[in-house]
């Protein structure tokens, strides 16, 4: 087995100070391989957006070690971590979070145009992009012009423009109905056949049911991480 | 990360908040418009005081007798207040005693003056109060700056031989003879009849008093007929060059403090009017003036300046979800930092070159009285002070953005 795309080493964080002190993830250890799809379930307030964040480079641990593809990620800089966001992590949130008054495809080419990628060629990609979540229709739509499921396609298709090493979904269907949500998993199954790397938090049994390898974080550590 | 990229975020983002953008715009196009106005006007009257200062005459002296004093005219011998001699008044010998070239050498020509104030003129029935009656010589019309328009000046025969002849000026001109043309008729001046020789180019008005409302004749013919041979009202004196003024006063006052006996603690009873320091001290006045003018417009572009960095901070809390967006995707530092930078930048910008087009625009039309002259390094100013306004007040907010932690902009509601 080659190495590991993603290794945590007792991975610690706390909030606050004092009394109010928190402490959302209290060393978490696992390692996530090439391929592999990968849910991480727990009740709320469990830490599993904490550890979330922590993955997609968003906030940093207060102890512990995180690789990404080899590289320690504690040792980056502000401008190193951006370059590390832009390449090897497609981010797919809850809220879909894209950016308002820009058309789907402008959307998706976003990532490409901070990595520097050309006008051509990112059009290229953005279109393939839109193509494979089914939205080469809705190119020239702004997100107020689409619905919850095609936004959250068009955010998916966000994550997986740069051909990213790990892509990480933050309840993706949790503002979703059912259409859609069968809609977007469909898409990330697909993604994962053909050997993508996926991790997504969710706290449905049915979302991760159609994952390889469930992992149960309670009050901060793993409980739980069971392959199928 | 290419730098066109950014700029196009960025008129995207302006582009957002139209009203927004514009009304912002307006603060740094009033500034800019205003300073450049302002200082066009201050320009424009510095010129149209000098220009007037001008027609008086280049490089003149002129000389005028002072009475006032310690002795407070001729009683008040025992006042210990200023002891001087009777005060004299001005004489033809001491203009001819300013003509000598190895006293004065700066002088270059001297026009003794008589005036007779309010001379009744009448032609054919025709009558007409001029305002300023002159005897002089030739030489006062180039020192005093009055060209002819038509016919010619008179002569030092003329002067010679006191011949009655006189040179008029344009408003007397149209009074007395309307569209007839007055070179060669009669001319009666409080009842002497006098000959027409000349008329004087239209010089305007200044301060109050028609300088076109004159007759000007030959110092012997005015002295016989109307004012008597008393003392001069004035010598106008050119001196050789523009540089040699002050030089041409120190003569000056050394042949007159020598003739009219002034010497260490007597009080001059004469007095030069230097055009020269008087155009010096009036541009040093106008320009005090100018800065003044742009300073209180800077202040108005230092408000428009506050304008966007205020709207600026609004737009970053604003858009602070959408930082963290682009932050989560993989948006350097410097991309954020550049496209709220050139955001502020372009606003300023854009209202700095409207600004200006609103100044050319405004400097075509007299303002006050004054036609503004533009001035090229205010423009230049103008838009460079407005430019750096936008990177100086959108840095703050840019670098708000910029410094955003990923994961707290993505919170933030």
């Amino acid at each position: 087995m080659s190495a590991p795309v993603l290794r945590v080493e007792n991975l610690v964080k706390t909030y606050g100070q004092g009394d109010a002190r928190v402490r959302a993830l209290r060393g978490v250890s696992m390692d996530i391989a090439q391929g592999d799809y990968v849910a991480i379930m727990g009740a709320s307030g469990s830490g599993k957006s904490t550890l979330m964040n922590i993955l997609g480079c968003l906030d940093i641990p207060s102890s512990g070690r995180y690789l990404i593809d080899g590289t320690d990620v504690g040792g980056l800089d502000e401008h190193q971590l951006a370059i590390l966001r832009n390449r090897k992590i497609g981010f797919v949130f809850q809220s879909f979070n894209l950016i308002p008054r820009m058309s789907a495809l402008a959307n998706v080419e976003l990532p490409l145009t901070y990595g520097g990628v050309g006008a051509a060629e990112r059009r290229r990609r953005a279109m393939e992009a839109l193509e494979q979540v089914g939205l080469a229709d809705r190119v020239h739509h702004e997100p107020n012009e689409l619905s919850g499921g095609q936004q959250q396609r068009v955010a998916v298709a966000r994550a997986l423009v740069t051909s990213p090493a790990l892509l990480l979904a933050d309840e993706p269907t949790g503002n979703l109905d059912t259409h859609a949500t069968g809609d977007v998993l469909a898409i990330l199954d697909g993604l994962s056949k053909e050997g993508s790397t996926i991790v997504l938090i969710t706290h449905e049994d049915d979302v991760a049911a159609h994952t390889g390898r469930v992992i149960r974080l309670v009050d901060g550590q793993i409980t739980e991480d069971v392959r199928r | 990360m290419n730098q066109l990229e950014i700029l196009r975020f960025a008129l995207r983002g302006l582009l957002a908040n139209k009203l927004r953008s514009f009304l912002t715009t307006l603060g740094i196009l009033i500034g800019v418009a205003a300073v450049i106005l302002l200082v066009a006007v201050g320009e424009g009257s510095s010129r149209s005081i000098t220009e007037n200062i001008q027609r008086l005459g280049a490089n003149t002296l002129t000389i005028s007798p002072q009475f006032s004093g310690g002795g407070g005219g001729g009683g008040g011998a025992g006042g210990a207040g200023g002891p001087r001699a009777q005060a004299r008044t001005l004489t033809l010998e001491d203009a001819k005693a300013l003509t000598d070239r190895a006293q004065a050498p700066s002088v270059r020509s001297v026009s003794p003056v008589v005036t007779a104030g309010q001379a009744a003129a009448t032609y054919q029935g025709a009558s007409h109060d001029v305002q300023q009656l002159v005897g002089t010589y030739p030489s006062y019309f180039e020192a005093t700056n009055k060209p002819v328009a038509r016919g010619a000046y008179f002569f030092n025969d003329d002067v010679v031989n006191a011949r009655k002849v006189a040179v008029i000026g344009q408003t007397v001109a149209t009074e007395l003879f309307g569209d007839e043309d007055p070179v060669g008729r009669p001319l009666a001046l409080s009842g002497v009849p006098f000959t027409v020789v000349g008329v004087l180019k239209a010089s305007g008005s200044s301060g109050g008093q028609d300088a076109d409302d004159v007759v000007i004749a030959p110092l012997p013919a005015v002295r016989q007929s109307l004012t008597g041979f008393g003392s001069l009202g004035s010598i106008v004196v050119q001196a050789t060059g523009s540089g040699a003024t002050t030089t041409a006063q120190a003569e000056i006052t050394a042949i007159l403090n020598q003739r009219h006996g002034v010497t260490g603690t007597r009080t001059a009873d004469f007095r030069i009017l230097n055009q020269a320091t008087l155009q010096e001290t009036v541009s040093a006045a106008t320009g005090t003036f100018t800065v003044l003018l742009a300073a209180v417009a800077a202040i108005s572009l230092l408000v428009g300046g506050v304008g966007i960095t205020n709207i600026m901070l609004v737009t970053v809390t604003e858009r602070t979800r959408e930082i963290g967006i682009r932050k989560a995707i993989g948006a350097p530092r410097s991309a954020i930092l550049g496209q709220f930078l050139l955001e502020a930048t372009l606003l300023s910008l854009v209202g700095g070159l409207a600004g200006v087009a609103v100044a050319f625009a405004g400097t075509r039309f007299t303002i006050a009285g004054i036609e503004p002259v533009l001035v090229p390094s205010s423009v230049a100013l103008a838009l460079g002070v407005s430019v750096g306004i936008g990177l100086f007040f959108g840095s703050y907010p840019a670098n708000r953005a910029a410094k955003l932690r990923p994961i707290q902009a993505l919170r933030h509601e």
